[in-house]
């Protein structure tokens, strides 16, 4: 895994305590397109369940999401596609 | 069913800085008001310039709801401009009757689930 999403995962982890956590590097799939670096970490698909969601809606949970990876988003990380759950669902 | 505002930035003033995020501010709550549904996105509803925002662009006309497209590639400062107005880091953005409902991935989720189609019903969007 390289540095981001490793950054990614620790601060998530810390943040949200989550139940299930997966990182995928999709960058490879953006070849070309803007946004897409040589090396890859710029796109990533995240799936977070974690009970911080529960009685969240979906933009509270990604506001949240947004807060903790503020430094990622506005840096290295040109697109992130976000599943956010709360356990149970 | 599209329609596409151009952002016209207005000349330097005094505090060039801030008359121009007041100009981004204006313009952006000035959309709202006058027109139901917005979606700010990269490149025009024709012919979006980014995959996130081409998705948003087919599940709305899907869903057969008149959309205003803005296109922050036009200007950067608009582009930062909706990121602050909405406090939200990415785009594209969705807002309906001026209520920001979210980016691509909520608008994917709400449109699976079937609960844009509920909104845009209540909102007398789109035929019940």
């Amino acid at each position: 895994m390289g540095a981001v999403a490793e950054a990614i995962r620790r601060k998530l982890e810390i943040a949200l305590n989550p139940q299930r956590l997966e990182i995928v590097d999709d960058s490879d799939k953006h070849h070309g397109h803007s946004g897409h670096r040589e090396g890859g970490e710029s796109h990533f698909t995240v799936s977070v369940v974690s009970e911080a969601f529960a009685g969240l809606n979906r933009v509270q949970r990604q506001r949240r999401i947004n807060e903790v990876l503020a430094e990622e988003l506005s840096g290295p990380v040109h697109a992130l596609s976000l599943k956010a759950s709360a356990p149970g669902e | 069913m599209t329609d596409v505002t151009q952002f016209e930035p207005t000349g330097p003033g005094p505090d060039e800085a801030i008359d121009t995020q007041h100009a981004v501010h204006t313009f952006i709550a000035d959309t709202l008001q006058a027109n139901p549904v917005v979606l700010f996105m990269k490149g025009e509803p024709e012919q979006p310039r980014c995959g996130f925002s081409a998705l948003t662009v087919q599940i709305l006309d899907h869903l057969g709801v008149p959309f205003v497209g803005v296109d922050v590639l036009q200007n950067d400062d608009l582009r930062q401009g909706i990121k602050a107005f909405s406090d939200w880091p990415t785009i594209p953005q969705l807002y309906v009757n001026g209520e920001f409902v979210g980016g691509c991935d909520i608008v994917k989720e709400m449109f699976q689930a079937g609960e844009l189609k509920t909104l845009f019903k209540q909102q007398g969007l789109i035929e019940a």
